[in-house]
């Protein structure tokens, strides 16, 4: 309704210029008028929420500001990759919930784009029984909230799996029970440093052999085995390394005292439920968007393609899949952008994401309001990055129009 | 051609027995290439190592109407835990004599749903008979006349709750989601700015932070002793949250509109809000009517999420029955059947979507 | 496009409609509204969670009850909001509830920083540990490294990590916000212990398949006093909620129970006819009818039956009286006199 007092430009054109208009049939004045309105408005009601919120505030002589982030948190976090206890600042707490959102939101959107891509091709295979099961599939993991899922996938874990001192022990150094899923990592170590420079060196070095590879391969048509290099560089500079290093082969292996096992490294029970039902649940659509770009690209193309002699590995890879990802880049963002914000579920199963750890925190402080607003920047923050990433991606692989 | 005509019926020849029928079928199915054979064992074997044991868990071995003590003896489901506390899970607090009520109001919107499945049928007596239909589901759920008691909004749950929120949800969404559609779409800059900002912050978080805010911040901004029903303030937020993407989907329908529509209702002379509501509206409305139906897949999907601000809708009122000790141990059955109500509603919109969406694409 | 006027316009009358404005004090309120608004917890079996017919049943559940009927006589005219562990102070603060009925735990903090008032103590609690008799454990002094059970955002999950850092222990907790869920994580193994008030505790070693495989811990690392909770700065509203707890246990007291209270109303003790308004005065001083507490004894009980009823050695829960016994059988339990 706000659009019906705008006026059209063109309405001008049949009066006579000359003519004086009352303002409020000038359509460029109502226009104006308008949105001083609007702005109005939105300006009184944001006027009365503050006041009413100040005034409540000072009532129930709740605490304002940041303040608090400097103060002890005294509660534990289950999970952190960085040193907290309880003695730690409320800041520090968020810190390392917001890690953790990340760390499962990163790891869930490289899972899921794999998975998501199988189970498209799978739906697209001229195998019934795979892509009736590929159908099923999706259609059945749609249809269930996400959050029951969780719920499901939790109690699946800690009902199936044995405690500690029964735990699995598939291979040495692994151990699975209903604490997650505890492995061995080697022992700190000096060389470690370089190593993770080794590969850093690797990925720079690979990066400028593939433009070189491309520029050669049209410049004089001759094809360079990118790939091969690229793995024997990988694997080889950070081995090279290790051996020059001495070759420190001391492990940390967990050991199971007292309750738990002490030692090596450890993927709490949450954090997987947590990950197995993002993964699985945004899977089913990212599927369904792989499905949709890759019919999207007209059987013309792959049967020209065929006809100019290319091998169906390479059919795929240089005419296929560069007109699919065009159309499946944007509904991927979505997708990606909705595994991300359904992280925030985590606080229905206990993992200590962003949203845990923000709600404890207004629990204990009684600050909803900077808590919540917290939350938002936060999630407003990743996925404006996301999407401005995405966008840029996008660019890239836009079609160029001659 | 004229070897064809020449041919006798006798001399046809029979495709060989490897390429028709059922093993005809097989093998081009299932079995075409090495690759394909290998895909089709692996598949089979996954589902003869979960289906059959899952088959004896959840049937051969279950138990259906047995008590919560037989049920602990025994190895397969405990399906009992569903009949024993049906009522409370499908109506939550709702007055035990008068659970009727929702039962009727459920039947007259599946029925109606149902009847409006048919587009032939879509006509203004159609929106006459759903304006009837909520307001008699209004009444019947609400009471306090005809003799029907009165009972509070606040002892709405289960899936009455789970339904209002959604439908509700998405109704009320859908004026603001054009609002704010056309807004964005507008030339003035304020009007446009208002609306771009409000629609990416909402997209932009996730619904559990406007939920916490509607059920722990939206009181401090009200003026003091004033106070908003919980529900009402979780419907609130569905709605807010909905109109957002509603937005979207309306901004596509109307990126579609060929520009010749708006310049041809402009050079008969119809004023803006004229061009939106006889022409550009009707039309941009009709081709978003499948993400629509999606959106309200996703918004039935998504008032599961109440539950974590404790309202009793279709998901919590099961997780109630499941902290009552004799009921403990049987999560896995509860959730499959809260599961499957989800399913069965989403499966029926996703494909009716799909169906429209055929039906209209034809159409245009 | 007249859909849509019309919708917004819908939406604003119900939306004006369904906003209650209360600016008068509380009682005045609850009076022409007709009935009273409880927070309850709604997961705590024993304190308040609804029936398998959606009633609601607890000891908190009948101590609202008892302010209801303190005001209409009527225990029925109460209606109960479930909330979190997050919406419970809002709730109150906001004038969502009119009382708040809820397992709260009175802090100074809370009695000052939330705005709030802490009325008579309904229940004496502490926190403890559960483990699993398997575990061999004694003490809870021996649970260094343990993974723990603890339900997040409440003065449990502060207390636990004070106590183990006071004792230089280390403890990985695991919070779950539901308390089913929560108790199911630990029967699964899936925690060493679970800690929370030992009520709770109670509650949920009830609940388990075998009961006799978990034991409570002998150290209580907090003191719990749980008591209802109104606004700050109504007096005559916390005068009513204090004085409807304390009929409950002043009944006990003098030997009232729901059973014999008709008859106790021809008794000739002064301090019973006094309490039971055959004598009239208090009921008029709290603004209450004269025979407030006659009725909550004879509709809810004193609290020596609202106990047994819903958490006593008969029921799955099984607490002894311990603390919440009467003053005179040495626990906390003490009314002053109604005169």
């Amino acid at each position: 309704m706000k659009g019906r007092m705008q006026p059209k430009q063109n309405e001008a054109p049949t009066r006579a210029p000359t003519t004086t208009v009352p303002f409020y049939n000038d359509p460029k004045k109502r226009a104006i008028l308008f949105q001083i309105a609007t702005l109005l408005m939105v300006g009184l009601l944001a006027f009365f929420l503050i006041s009413n919120t100040l005034a409540n505030l000072e009532k129930q002589s709740i605490a304002t500001g940041i303040g608090f982030l400097q103060k002890e948190s005294a509660f534990e976090i289950g999970e952190s990759p960085i040193p907290y206890s309880a003695a730690d600042t409320y800041g520090r707490a968020l810190v390392v919930g917001f890690l953790n959102t990340l760390i499962v939101s990163f790891i869930g959107i490289v899972i899921t784009i794999i998975l998501g891509t199988l189970i498209g091709i799978a739906r697209l295979s001229s195998n019934w029984l795979v892509s009736r099961s590929a159908a099923a599939y999706i259609e059945v993991l749609q249809d269930i909230p996400v959050l029951l899922q969780l719920f499901f996938w939790y109690a699946f874990f800690y009902n199936v799996l044995p405690s500690p001192r029964q735990a699995l022990n598939p291979f040495m150094g692994v151990f699975l029970s209903n604490r997650g899923l505890v492995f061995a990592i080697p022992e700190a170590h000096p060389v470690h440093k370089y190593l993770v420079l080794a590969l850093a060196i690797a990925g720079v070095a690979i990066y400028l052999m593939r433009r070189w590879a491309r520029l050669r391969q049209a410049r004089t048509g001759q094809p360079f085995p990118v790939l091969r290099v690229s793995v024997a560089l990988t694997i080889g500079l950070p081995l090279l390394i290790w051996i020059f290093g001495g070759a420190p082969t001391a492990m940390n292996v967990p050991v199971l005292k007292g309750f738990n096992f002490v030692g090596g490294t450890n993927i709490s029970p949450e954090f997987t439920a947590l990950l197995l039902g993002l993964i699985l649940y945004t899977a089913a659509y990212v599927a369904e968007v792989v499905r949709a770009g890759i019919q999207s690209v007209s059987k013309g193309q792959t049967e020209a393609a065929m006809s100019l002699g290319l091998r169906s590995s390479l059919v795929l890879n240089l005419v296929v899949l560069p007109q699919a990802l065009r159309v499946i880049i944007p509904p991927l963002t979505s997708q990606m952008l909705n595994l991300t914000k359904n992280s925030s579920l985590a606080v229905a199963i206990g993992y200590p994401d962003f949203v845990s750890v923000a709600g404890t925190t207004i629990n204990q402080t009684g600050q909803a309001i900077e808590g919540v607003a917290l939350m938002m920047i936060v999630y407003l923050t990743l996925s404006l990055l996301t999407s401005a990433f995405m966008n840029w991606y996008n660019k890239k692989t836009a079609l160029v129009e001659r | 051609m004229n070897a064809e005509i020449e041919r006798q019926p006798e001399e046809e020849i029979k495709p060989p027995v490897a390429s028709v029928g059922v093993i005809g079928w097989i093998r081009a199915n299932l079995f075409s290439s090495w690759f394909n054979s290998i895909l089709t064992l692996i598949t089979l074997y996954v589902l003869w190592k979960t289906v059959p044991p899952f088959f004896r868990w959840a049937v051969i071995d279950s138990n259906w109407f047995s008590t919560a003590e037989v049920c602990r003896g025994s190895e397969g489901a405990c399906w009992s835990i569903i009949p024993a506390n049906i009522r409370f899970i499908l109506f939550g607090f709702f007055p035990y004599e008068s659970q009727w009520r929702p039962l009727v109001a459920m039947i007259l919107l599946v029925a109606l749903l149902f009847y409006s499945r048919d587009r032939k049928h879509w006509k203004k007596s159609l929106a006459y008979a759903w304006v009837i239909g909520l307001v008699v589901m209004g009444l019947l759920m609400k009471g306090g006349i005809l003799g029907l008691a009165s009972v509070e909004t606040t002892q709405w749950g289960g899936l009455p709750l789970t339904l209002m929120l959604s439908v509700f949800g998405l109704t009320a969404a859908y004026p603001l989601g054009v609002i704010l559609a056309l807004g964005r779409q507008s030339k003035m800059p304020a009007v446009k700015t208002l609306c771009i900002i409000y629609i990416e912050m909402i997209r932009g978080v996730p619904l559990i932070t406007l939920l916490f805010m509607s059920s722990v911040v939206f009181p401090l901004f009200l003026p003091e002793g004033m106070t908003v029903n919980v529900i009402l303030r979780a419907q609130a937020a569905i709605i807010m949250f909905t109109a957002a993407y509603i937005a979207e989907v309306v901004r596509g329908g109307l990126q579609g509109m060929s520009k010749g529509q708006y310049e041809a209702a402009e050079s008969m002379g119809l004023n803006y809000y004229q061009t939106m509501r006889l022409v550009i509206l009707p039309q941009a409305l009709k081709i978003v009517i499948p993400p629509t139906v999606s959106q309200l897949i996703s918004a039935l999907k998504d008032t599961s999420l109440v539950v974590i601000i404790a309202l009793y809708d279709l998901l919590k009122t099961t997780q109630s029955v499941l902290s009552d000790p004799a009921w403990m141990a049987f999560s896995s059955e509860a959730y499959i059947f809260v599961a499957l109500i989800y399913f069965l509603c989403c499966y029926f919109m996703s494909s009716y979507s799909r169906r429209l969406e055929k039906e209209l694409d034809t159409g245009l | 496009m007249k859909l849509f006027k019309t919708s917004a316009v819908f939406l604003a009358l119900l939306l004006i409609f369904t906003a209650s404005v209360a600016l008068a004090g509380t009682l005045e309120d609850v009076r022409a509204k007709g009935f009273i608004q409880a927070g309850v917890n709604g997961d705590l079996f024993g304190f308040g969670k609804p029936d398998e017919k959606g009633v609601w049943r607890g000891l908190d559940v009948d101590t609202a009850r008892a302010i209801a009927v303190a005001i209409f006589n009527d225990p029925n005219a109460v209606k109960f909001t479930p909330l979190t562990a997050k919406t419970r102070f809002t709730a109150l603060q906001s004038g969502e509830i009119d009382v708040l009925t809820r397992n709260c735990t009175q802090t100074l903090g809370r009695d000052t920083a939330l705005g709030l008032d802490f009325c008579q103590v309904n229940y004496y609690d502490g926190q403890g540990f559960l483990v699993p008799k398997k575990l061999g454990v004694k003490s809870a002094k021996e649970l260094d490294g343990a993974a723990v059970c603890v339900l997040p955002g409440t003065t449990t999950e502060l207390n636990v990590a004070d106590f183990f850092r006071s004792n230089g222990m280390k403890m990985k907790p695991v919070v779950i916000e539901n308390t089913a869920e929560l108790a199911k994580a630990f029967f699964a193994g899936r925690c060493d212990c679970l800690t929370s008030d030992a009520s709770q505790l109670a509650g949920t070693r009830a609940v388990a398949a075998n009961p006799k495989d978990y034991i409570i811990l002998p150290e209580i690392i907090s003191k719990e006093p749980l008591a209802p909770a109104v606004r700050h700065g109504d007096n005559q509203w916390k005068d009513i909620v204090n004085y409807s707890v304390l009929a409950m246990i002043n009944a006990e007291e003098l030997g009232i129970t729901s059973k014999n209270v008709d008859k106790m109303l021809k008794s000739k003790d002064p301090k019973i006819k006094r309490f039971l308004g055959v004598t009239a005065g208090n009921g008029k001083a709290l603004g209450l009818d004269e025979k407030f507490a006659y009725n909550i004894i004879k509709k809810i009980g004193n609290y020596g039956e609202v106990f047994e009823r819903n958490v006593g050695v008969n029921t799955p829960l099984g607490i002894e009286r311990g603390l919440n016994a009467l003053w005179t059988d040495g626990g906390l339990m003490y009314s002053p006199p109604f005169k």
